[in-house]
């Protein structure tokens, strides 16, 4: 075991599974001698050489679409996207080549291809460094998408989409990325593709993932002050989805809140709700709620507060829910 | 002619340029017919265009740097040469197929080569084995230079498949229609060859490079310039093969660009070349240079073939609405094949006898791509569940399961 922060622990898996397969190739604007705007890649170009950690061109569908290529040529492109809003230019060649070349190849081509994104606000950043654009690419057949909510599903969570030979969008907690938490460097890999329940409850479920995890673990320890029992459930795959423990909590609980700072329409949210009520309705005793950002373009950073879910308005979302 | 040049010049261009000065003002050698070129789209290419074999079957020297590309073409055997010509009626024999399967219902659609033969056939057979070759979707005269079968093409366009075939055994990758995109793939390929150590060695077994097939229209996109930019800081091994076949769609040239195309890779930093795209001859030499260049640590090439799409854009088009017939009649004159035909005739290369077994051989063909075609087998509705990921899927199985229990009910309905 050691204290890590999300970060760093990230920056160790990416080491771990550079040094373990020497096809493992980190792409992306900043990333070598800076070690990226949040320092997830320090000191890796360093250790494995320009050849290995490339600081690309500023331009996004480039960086995507070179890594393509790479991959056919058996490569496995691990790359950065800077910020969140900064994924766009890309989004072409993410849903139209790499979402797609193993269906159009019959099976022939693989793209193991992993794409990083910072994910969210919280941070007080100007326009474009704060979304949270999962749905995009959850409605995307052909990839996986993840995010990470502790340092030690960061450090294997990298590790495990690295390993897949399938396409993963991999999302890190933006302003969780310096929170720290137990590491364990020799547990086995694994856990990265199924939900966690982060804790225990029995009044209502709440789902959350990446940096919503934290709030509504705060949200749930509030609740037992209050004699409420919240059971806390880190998503971890945004795609698949672990509908197993979501049903198997949801079937316990009756209840469940889906928390997510994305907007709320046409979000995960909406496609949480609407797997569980299909398969577990009879268990529900009330809707499935949802909580999140409000729909609308990421307002400037004084009203990010007012516009992302918080405790309160986690336990405002389970107080309605308990209300049915 | 465009106003906005202020020229009347004809077609002067820029003689004074070498293709690696890439300090020089581009814009100051621009001419109107440079710019024009298309409208209508009777340009000749220029007085920089290399061209070793005239439309009327002459060996020439044509470009002032012509000199650099005779000895590619000089070291071929008279066997080769045949096999060049061979290459361009079979690949115009299956495109012919092609177009008529699409108009009798058999093909979804078609997009045609007629026309493009010798920038396909010539930059096609420049290749090594160990090269990898990223295509548009009119690349059918490429993919039969890798050995790919046409009928392989031919699932797609009937819509049994989105490609299918495995882009590693002959290195020809599937067919990509979003426009540009695989300038960008075929760049990042290259720079894996970049990191296997397997450019500049001075092995000519190991050495390799890329070529990226795309149109005119396709410089207008931001991937083309991307990938120009990410080849040229990399060094990447990729050689971008530009067919200027002066129209995107119902699009001239004129709309997509301001400089002739050759010129834009000096912006980029690495030279450019065109040549007469309906010459297989000089087509080989440039893109025989070109690759040598790349495979050898040169970096990348950009080669500007300036053809002409004979036909529609794909069976989908009519050219009837945007173009006049005196501009194809014009074309008609330049055609790929009959120069060759000439040439060969003319120089006691060939003899009626191997004309003949050619167009015995590309009627034999046909005919294997209508058979082939008709006789595909149609796709199993539960088959389009398979190769979405390469890891087990919970809510793709559970559909496959859903789908094929439905499919299950109708049995026997309508017995």
């Amino acid at each position: 075991m050691t204290q890590l922060t999300i970060a760093k622990a990230l920056t160790n898996g990416l080491r771990a599974a550079m040094e373990r397969d020497p096809k493992v190739l980190l792409m992306g604007e900043d990333i070598g001698k800076l070690g990226g705007v949040f320092r997830v890649t320090e000191g890796l170009q360093k250790d494995f050489g320009e050849e290995r950690v490339i600081d690309t061109p500023l331009a996004e569908a480039g960086i995507v679409g070179t890594a393509v290529g790479l991959a056919l040529r058996g490569y496995r492109p691990v790359v950065e996207i800077q910020f969140d809003g900064f994924v766009y230019p890309a989004f072409d060649h993410i849903v139209s080549q790499v979402a797609k070349m193993r269906a159009r190849s019959l099976g022939k081509v693989a793209m193991p291809i992993v794409i990083r994104i910072p994910v969210g606000g919280g941070i007080g950043a100007v326009e474009h460094h704060s979304e949270s654009n999962e749905a995009y690419f959850t409605h995307t057949a052909g990839l996986k998408v993840v995010c990470v909510a502790t340092p030690q599903d960061a450090y294997w969570g990298i590790q495990q989409a690295i390993e897949t030979d399938d396409p993963v969008i991999f999302y890190e907690p933006k302003r969780r990325y310096w929170d720290k938490g137990h590491v364990d460097l020799d547990a086995a890999s694994g856990g990265l593709w199924s939900a966690a329940v982060a804790r225990e409850g029995t009044d209502c479920t709440v789902v959350a993932y990446g940096p919503m995890v934290k709030t509504c673990m705060q949200a749930a320890q509030a609740a037992a002050e209050e004699g409420r029992s919240l059971e806390v459930i880190d998503l971890r795959s945004l795609s698949p989805l672990d509908l197993d423990t979501l049903c198997a909590s949801v079937e316990k609980t009756g209840r469940m809140v889906v928390v997510h700072e994305a907007s709320t329409n046409g979000g995960l949210g909406a496609e949480i709700a609407a797997a569980v009520t299909q398969r577990s309705f009879h268990h529900l005793e009330a809707p499935v709620l949802r909580v999140g950002g409000y729909n609308l373009p990421y307002p400037p950073s004084r009203l990010e507060e007012d516009f992302l879910p918080d405790l309160d308005r986690v336990l405002d979302g389970v107080d309605r829910a308990l209300a049915y | 002619m465009s106003a906005a040049t202020g020229s009347t010049a004809t077609d002067t261009t820029t003689a004074d340029v070498t293709t690696d000065d890439i300090t020089t003002d581009v814009t100051a050698d621009i001419t109107a017919a440079d710019i024009t070129a298309g409208v209508p789209a009777v340009g000749d290419g220029g007085p920089e265009m290399i061209q070793l074999l005239s439309p009327e079957g002459q060996r020439v020297e044509g470009g002032s740097d012509a000199g650099d590309y005779t000895a590619y073409v000089d070291a071929l055997t008279d066997e080769e040469l045949r096999g060049f010509y061979r290459d361009l009626v079979l690949i115009r024999r299956v495109d012919t197929e092609a177009t008529a399967l699409q108009r009798q219902g058999e093909l979804g659609i078609w997009a045609s080569l007629l026309g493009q033969e010798a920038a396909q056939v010539g930059s096609g057979r420049a290749l090594k084995p160990q090269d990898y070759a990223f295509p548009t979707y009119r690349e059918h005269g490429v993919a039969w230079c890798r050995g790919v079968d046409p009928l392989n093409l031919l699932g797609m366009f009937r819509g049994v498949n989105n490609g299918g075939w495995d882009p590693n055994e002959k290195n020809f990758h599937l067919y990509t229609i979003i426009i540009g995109a695989q300038t960008l793939h075929a760049t990042g390929y290259a720079m894996g060859i970049q990191r296997d150590g397997a450019v500049g060695t001075g092995d000519p077994e190991r050495d390799a490079a890329v070529i990226a097939y795309f149109g005119d229209g396709a410089t207008a996109q931001g991937d083309v310039s991307e990938a120009f930019t990410f080849a040229a800081v990399t060094n990447a091994p990729v050689v971008f093969f530009c067919q200027n076949n002066q129209w995107a769609i119902s699009e001239p040239s004129e709309r997509q660009t301001r400089i002739p195309l050759y010129q834009r890779a000096r912006g980029f930093g690495f030279p450019g070349v065109r040549v007469d795209g309906n010459d297989v001859l000089a087509v080989y030499g440039v893109t025989k240079h070109a690759l040598e260049e790349a495979r050898s640590g040169q970096g990348p090439f950009l080669v500007e073939a300036y053809t002409y799409r004979m036909g529609a854009h794909t069976t989908s088009d009519d050219p009837t609405k945007y173009r006049v017939s005196a501009e194809v009649e014009v074309w008609k004159l330049r055609d790929p094949i009959e120069r060759v035909k000439a040439w060969l005739a003319h120089e006691g290369k060939a003899d009626g006898e191997f004309f003949a077994a050619v167009e015995a051989e590309a009627e034999e063909l046909a005919v294997h791509v209508r058979r082939g075609t008709l006789d595909m087998p149609e796709p199993e509705g539960t088959t389009m569940f398979d190769h979405v990921y390469v890891e087990p899927h919970q809510l793709l199985a559970a559909e496959r399961e859903q789908f094929a229990a439905y499919q299950a009910s109708f049995e026997g309905a309508h017995s």
